[in-house]
C-alpha cells in the first residue's frame, strides 16, 4: 500500500549516510516510525560526525568508534536497512523508487535526500599528483593523517575554516604549514575583517606561514607525487602534500534529474520539503529558508543538518515542527574555541566586546539595533545570550553592548 | 560497563549500559536516546546535552569547568544540579548514575 498522507508505517528511503541522512534514520525512530527504513550510502562507513575530521581525529584524540553516530549493532537493532558503498543513479518520481547502480530498484512512499556537499577541486596542471588531498570524507583524513609528523611540509589551499583547523592539526603534531589564499586575509567569505586578522595572528604566532593575494597556477610533482605549489610569477612552495579546501558543491544532481527545483541547492521549505511533496532533502545539499533573515540560503554545518532531519522526520510521522534554530557554527583551534551565531546579513553595524589581544572577544553585527550575528572567541556569554537576542528580535543598546563591564545578562534584560 | 539512567521530561526511563571512557552524553546519543540533541558532538560548544544530576550522584560527577559553567548559565531552565552531559566522563564510579532531562534542550 502506497502513502501519501504523514504515517508511522510509510516506507521511506533515505539517500546519503552522512549526518544528515544517518540523524533522520534516527529522529524517525525516535518520533515512532515503524515503517521500513532504506539508508543508502556511497562510503563504506556508517554514519559519522565529520567535524572532528580536521581536529580531535586527525590528531589522534578520537577514532573511528567515537566518531560514529550510532554504534553497527544499533541499525539492525532499529530496523534500519543499510546500503553502503551504493550509488543511487536515479529517481522515479511516478514510479515511487530509487534506481541504484547495482540495479536494485528501492521504493518509497517518503524519500529523504542527504547527498551532502563535494570538495571544490582546483581546475590547474598537477591536480591529479598523489599528496593532492581534500578533506571531507574519513578516508581523506586518513591520507591527510599520514601525510603529517614531525619535519612534512603541509601546503593548504584556501584560508577556510577547514584549511585553518587542519593548519593548527599539522601544527600540534610538528609538521610545517603554509596557508596560501586567493584573498588579502583568511576566512574573507565566513567572518569578518577583525577575526581574520586575530586568526592569522594567531596561527602566525604557533608557525603557520601565510602566503596572501596568492594566484596558485600549478601543483609541481616528482615520480607522480607533489613537489611544491607553483603562484603566478614562478615562485614555488615546497611541500610533502597539498591540502586543498576551497568550498563546495551541493549534490543535486540526482535532484536535478528528477526535475525537483533546485538553485544552490535543492530548494526546500520549513518542513525540509523539496518541489515534490514526497520528497524531502536535509543537511549541506538544501537551500532553505531562513525566516529571521527572510532569504533562502545554503548552510553547510552540523545544526543544520539535524534541524532538518527534525523537520523531515516530523512531517513524515505527522508530529509538531520542530522549533526554528538560529543558524550557528563552531571552530576548534589550538586552545581557541570559536562560536559563531547567526548571519550577518542586512549588517550596518559592528561592536567589538572583550580584548582581542587577550583572545576573549566577540564581534557583534547589527542591523540598527537588532543582532544579526555574534562572533565569539573564547566567550560563551556572548554567543549563548547573542544567540539568544538574535532569535528573539530584541533591540539592544550598542553602548552597552561595547562594554564588557556589563554583563550579557544585563545587555539581555 | 556502568549503568545510566535517562529519564525523558515525560518520565519514560531508559537504562542504558554505557562503557567507561564515554561521556554521560555519548552514552544517550548512541543509543538513541531521545531528549539529548549534543548538536557540536561533545565539543562544549552548544548546551544542548543539558540534563540534571541525581542528588545522591553530584559528588561523583565532578565539577563544572568554567566553560561549561559559563555555557550552563545562558541554557534554559537551568537548576543547581544542571550538567552539561558531554562533560562527564563515564567510569564504574558512576554504575547506577541517574539523569534527568529538561522539556527542552533550546
Amino acid at each position: 500500500m502506497a502513502l501519501s498522507e504523514a504515517s508511522l508505517e510509510s516506507r521511506v528511503v533515505i539517500v546519503g549516510a552522512g549526518h544528515a541522512g544517518g540523524s533522520a534514520a534516527a529522529f524517525l525512530r525516535q518520533y515512532g516510525h515503524t515503517g521500513p527504513i532504506v539508508l543508502i550510502g556511497e562510503e563504506p562507513l556508517l554514519p559519522y560526525q565529520r567535524p572532528p575530521l580536521s581536529k580531535a581525529w586527525l590528531k589522534g584524540e578520537a577514532d573511528a568508534e567515537s566518531l560514529a553516530l550510532k554504534p553497527d549493532a544499533w541499525y539492525a537493532e532499529a530496523g534500519v536497512s543499510l546500503r553502503l558503498q551504493a550509488v543511487a543513479v536515479e529517481i522515479n518520481r511516478g514510479a515511487r523508487t530509487v534506481i541504484l547502480a547495482s540495479g536494485e530498484t528501492v521504493s518509497y512512499d517518503f524519500l529523504i535526500l542527504a547527498t551532502g556537499a563535494r570538495a571544490r577541486e582546483l581546475p590547474i596542471p598537477g591536480a591529479d599528483l598523489a599528496g593532492v588531498l581534500a578533506l571531507r570524507t574519513a578516508a581523506d583524513a586518513e591520507a591527510l593523517k599520514g601525510a603529517l609528523g614531525p619535519g612534512k611540509r603541509l601546503a593548504v589551499v584556501g584560508g577556510g575554516y577547514v584549511g585553518l583547523e587542519a593548519a593548527a592539526s599539522a601544527r600540534a603534531l610538528g609538521a610545517e604549514a603554509t596557508i596560501i589564499e586567493r584573498e588579502s586575509r583568511v576566512l574573507a567569505r565566513v567572518a569578518c575583517e577583525t577575526l581574520s586578522h586575530f586568526f592569522q595572528d594567531y596561527h602566525g604566532a604557533r608557525g603557520v606561514n601565510f602566503v596572501l593575494n596568492a594566484n596558485v597556477e600549478a601543483f609541481e610533482g616528482a615520480d607522480g607525487h607533489v613537489t611544491g605549489v607553483r603562484m603566478k610569477g614562478g615562485e614555488v612552495i615546497a611541500c610533502d602534500a597539498v591540502l586543498v579546501g576551497v568550498g563546495a558543491y551541493p549534490n543535486v544532481e540526482l535532484a536535478q534529474d528528477a526535475g525537483l527545483e533546485c538553485s544552490g541547492g535543492i530548494v526546500v521549505d520549513l518542513e525540509a520539503r523539496t518541489s515534490d511533496p514526497r520528497v524531502f532533502a536535509v543537511g549541506d545539499v538544501t537551500h532553505r529558508p531562513l525566516p529571521t533573515y527572510e532569504r533562502q540560503f545554503r548552510l553547510e554545518s552540523v545544526p543544520n543538518a539535524l534541524e532538518q532531519a527534525k523537520q523531515a522526520a516530523a512531517a513524515i510521522v505527522g508530529r509538531a515542527p520542530p522549533p526554528h534554530e538560529i543558524p550557528w557554527f563552531w571552530s576548534d583551534q589550538y586552545d581557541l574555541k570559536l562560536q559563531i551565531a547567526g548571519l550577518p546579513f542586512d549588517a550596518d553595524a559592528q561592536v567589538v566586546r572583550g580584548d582581542v589581544a587577550a583572545a576573549k572577544f566577540a564581534v557583534f553585527h547589527l542591523k540598527g539595533d537588532l543582532i544579526q550575528a555574534v562572533e565569539a572567541v573564547n566567550a560563551p556569554p556572548e554567543f549563548m545570550a547573542g544567540k539568544q537576542l538574535i532569535a528573539k528580535r530584541t533591540p539592544v543598546s550598542l553602548e552597552k553592548l561595547a562594554d564588557p563591564t556589563i554583563s550579557m545578562k544585563e545587555v539581555a534584560a | 560497563m556502568a549503568k545510566i539512567t535517562y529519564i525523558e521530561f515525560d518520565g519514560t526511563e531508559h537504562a542504558i549500559d554505557v562503557k567507561p571512557g564515554l561521556t554521560v552524553m555519548e552514552g544517550a546519543v548512541k543509543n538513541n536516546v531521545p531528549g539529548i540533541d549534543a548538536d557540536c558532538g561533545g565539543a562544549c560548544a552548544c548546551a544542548t546535552c543539558h540534563v540534571y544530576v541525581d542528588q545522591a550522584w553530584l559528588d561523583k560527577t565532578g565539577d563544572k569547568s568554567a566553560m561549561e559553567e559559563s555555557m550552563l548559565d545562558f541554557a534554559e531552565n537551568v537548576e543547581p544540579n544542571s550538567r552539561l552531559s558531554c562533560q562527564i566522563k563515564v567510569s564504574d564510579a558512576l554504575d547506577g548514575l541517574v539523569v534527568r532531562l529538561p522539556e527542552s534542550q533550546h
